[in-house]
């Protein structure tokens, strides 16, 4: 009996861990969005395929241009914060005036858009980096490498954007026009062009995210389906717009997740994750560290 | 009664008589699934004209697909039962979701949010019961040993197309009762200002609900038909986020406010996959949705009402829709 318990204190513990690990990079994705939301006030559905994006084009630059991994993962980035520059311009910025679902509409029509363009373009086979990290042992259990790299990445740019958030003249005006919108275009900052680096800043965020997935995930091309709709159960769980929210919601779904998956399959980990959420919509409608009206 | 009060009339025996005159299978086909389609189509409508953007619906199709399955399969309950059960799971399942959220003011961005956690939860249920349902890889109900008609499994493509028609027919009826009622200026009022609405008398939550819970029933009847149809159902084509959008996608392109809106989008996607399919074989895997997102964002951007909508509003620019 009390070997059993040993060992199951083991694996609730690696599964612990595990959650947290997968939670950093949870919480990156969710601060791009919530980035975008709380400047922009748009949903971007379509965020997890700029990642899928993200990942073929890790794929690519690495397993065909055969450039070592640490150069590929800038290009990247650069790559995917131009793809949600376009997005804004092409997309978002037409439809700033319309109906706020009518954005939330058009980027579903965008995630169409980019599956299927995968589909076309990089078939439907399911492919990865060939890069295999070894696993870290420690105290009997078991931690890749990948997942570990993924969390510390995730920890820094998270960093930088708060850095970049507080430091910076950008960064202000960012943060000053998800307090008022109206305001701040008298105060004569240019709105479009801030809207245009969020944006550019939200696809960066999405675009180290897929340097860090491509790690731990094969990529196809509905590989964002897998993550995407948690990424924004995250968001409003913590409020949309909600950074520090969002940062919290994640390690609790990733730890959801995680110990779900332990105590039966991963899907029923999700379900639960799922049913969480809703209840607490329910609890806490605002997000989780909304004030109580 | 004249001519314009005739035409609907004239239509609909023009509809009925169709496959007596004409009998080529592979058509038939394709107008039972626009028919099918145009139904569930037209129930997401039925709330999403009113601002209630439910990206859950493809939730609700699960459950009439899967549950009318399963109880065929495991418990040999014929559909006839199976069917009103469920439904009334999937209304159950709307009230259930639907109710805190018009409680608690959960509206917009949110709302569409939290329906798409219920499609996602449908969607992982069905995959992660696997052993009951075959998981992603897709479930048949079993052909049947005894009666057709028991087992509502027709071989004729002839009994679907009316049966499917008779439905959609049903379905425009609902359509239409909503759109005599008072209910429908109270959901207008509601979706134009809550406060406004409510402080003129009407109940908010019991309106919206009452649409949420009639489209949840619609919408799981069609996915139940489409299980009888095809006799094939996987969680990707009846259930999940792609399926939400879908819906999402197709009455925004044939027209959100009017009633033959969703019946147009499904005509048009549904021929421009077909024939896409025809024209490039597997190598238009992918093009449809290409071409429905690239035309999703055009329809958005540039003509939000829809073809029909918009089209109608040009032939008849000072009538009431």
């Amino acid at each position: 009996m009390q070997s059993f318990l040993e060992i199951f204190d083991i694996y609730l513990l690696e599964a612990m861990v595990n959650g947290i690990l997968l939670g950093g990079v949870l919480a990156l994705l969710a601060l791009g969005l919530n980035l975008i939301f709380g400047v922009i006030d748009v949903t971007w559905i379509c965020y997890a395929e700029l990642v899928m994006i993200g990942m073929y084009g890790m794929y690519y630059l690495v397993q065909y241009y055969g450039l070592p991994y640490y150069a590929a993962a800038p290009l990247t980035i650069l790559l995917v914060a131009a793809m949600g520059a376009l997005l804004h311009y092409l997309v978002i910025a037409p439809l700033l005036g319309a109906a706020p679902i009518n954005q939330l509409l058009a980027t579903g029509g965008v995630l169409f858009v980019l599956q299927s363009f995968a589909t076309v373009a990089f078939g439907i086979d399911f492919r990865n980096l060939g890069i295999r990290l070894p696993v870290l042992q420690f105290a009997e259990m078991h931690f890749s490498y990948s997942r570990l790299l993924s969390f510390l990445a995730a920890l820094v740019g998270m960093v930088v954007i708060y850095l970049f958030m507080t430091r910076t003249y950008t960064g202000t005006a960012i943060r000053a026009i998800a307090q008022d919108r109206q305001i701040m275009a008298l105060m004569g900052v240019d709105t479009k062009k801030i809207y245009l680096v969020t944006s550019a800043l939200g696809g960066a965020l999405a675009g180290l995210a897929a340097c860090l997935l491509v790690l731990q995930y094969d990529v196809h091309p509905f590989v964002g389906l897998s993550f995407g709709p948690i990424t924004f159960l995250i968001c409003v769980l913590g409020g949309l717009g909600n950074f520090v929210g969002g940062f919290v919601a994640a390690f609790l779904f990733a730890e959801i997740i995680s110990l779900g998956g332990l105590f039966s399959d991963l899907e029923w980990g999700y379900v639960l994750a799922f049913a969480f959420f809703i209840i607490m919509m329910f609890i806490r409608p605002g997000g989780l560290l909304a004030r109580r009206q | 009664m004249n001519f314009r009060q005739l035409i609907p009339w004239v239509v609909g025996a023009a509809l009925i008589a169709l496959p007596f005159v004409y009998r080529d299978p592979y058509h038939l086909h394709i107008l039972v699934l626009i028919l099918i389609w145009s139904f569930a189509y037209t129930s997401w409508s039925m709330m999403g004209r009113f601002g209630l953007v439910s990206l859950g619906h493809g939730g609700f199709m699960g459950v009439g697909a899967y549950v009318t399955a399963l109880l065929w399969n495991h418990l040999g309950i014929s559909p006839w039962i199976g069917i009103p059960i469920a439904l009334v799971c999937a209304g159950a399942l709307a009230l259930i979701v639907a109710y805190p959220c018009f409680r608690f003011r959960i509206t917009g961005h949110y709302f569409a949010l939290v329906t798409l956690a219920l499609s996602g939860i449908v969607l992982q249920i069905i995959t992660a019961t696997r052993d009951y349902t075959g998981g992603s890889l897709g479930y048949t109900p079993d052909r049947t040993k005894g009666s057709h008609l028991a087992a509502l499994q027709f071989d004729d493509k002839t009994t679907w197309y009316l049966i499917a028609l008779g439905v959609w027919g049903v379905g425009l009826l609902i359509w239409r009762w909503v759109d005599r009622s008072m209910d429908r200026y109270a959901l207008e009022a509601i979706s134009e200002d809550e406060d406004a609405a409510a402080a003129a008398g009407v109940n908010v939550t019991f309106e919206k609900l009452k649409i949420t819970v009639i489209s949840a029933l619609m919408t799981a009847l069609a996915g139940a038909l489409y299980c009888q149809y095809q006799m094939f159902i996987s969680p990707d084509t009846v259930s999940g986020i792609a399926v939400s959008l879908q819906m999402v996608f197709a009455v925004v392109v044939g027209g959100i406010y009017v009633a033959l809106g969703p019946t147009v989008g499904a005509i048009i996607t549904i021929m421009l996959a077909e024939g896409l399919r025809i024209g490039f074989g597997t190598k238009a895997v992918g093009w449809d949705n290409l071409v429905y997102g690239v035309l999703l964002v055009v329809f958005i951007i540039f003509l939000p009402k829809g073809i029909l909508g918009s089209l109608l509003e040009r032939i008849k620019p000072s009538s009431k829709r």
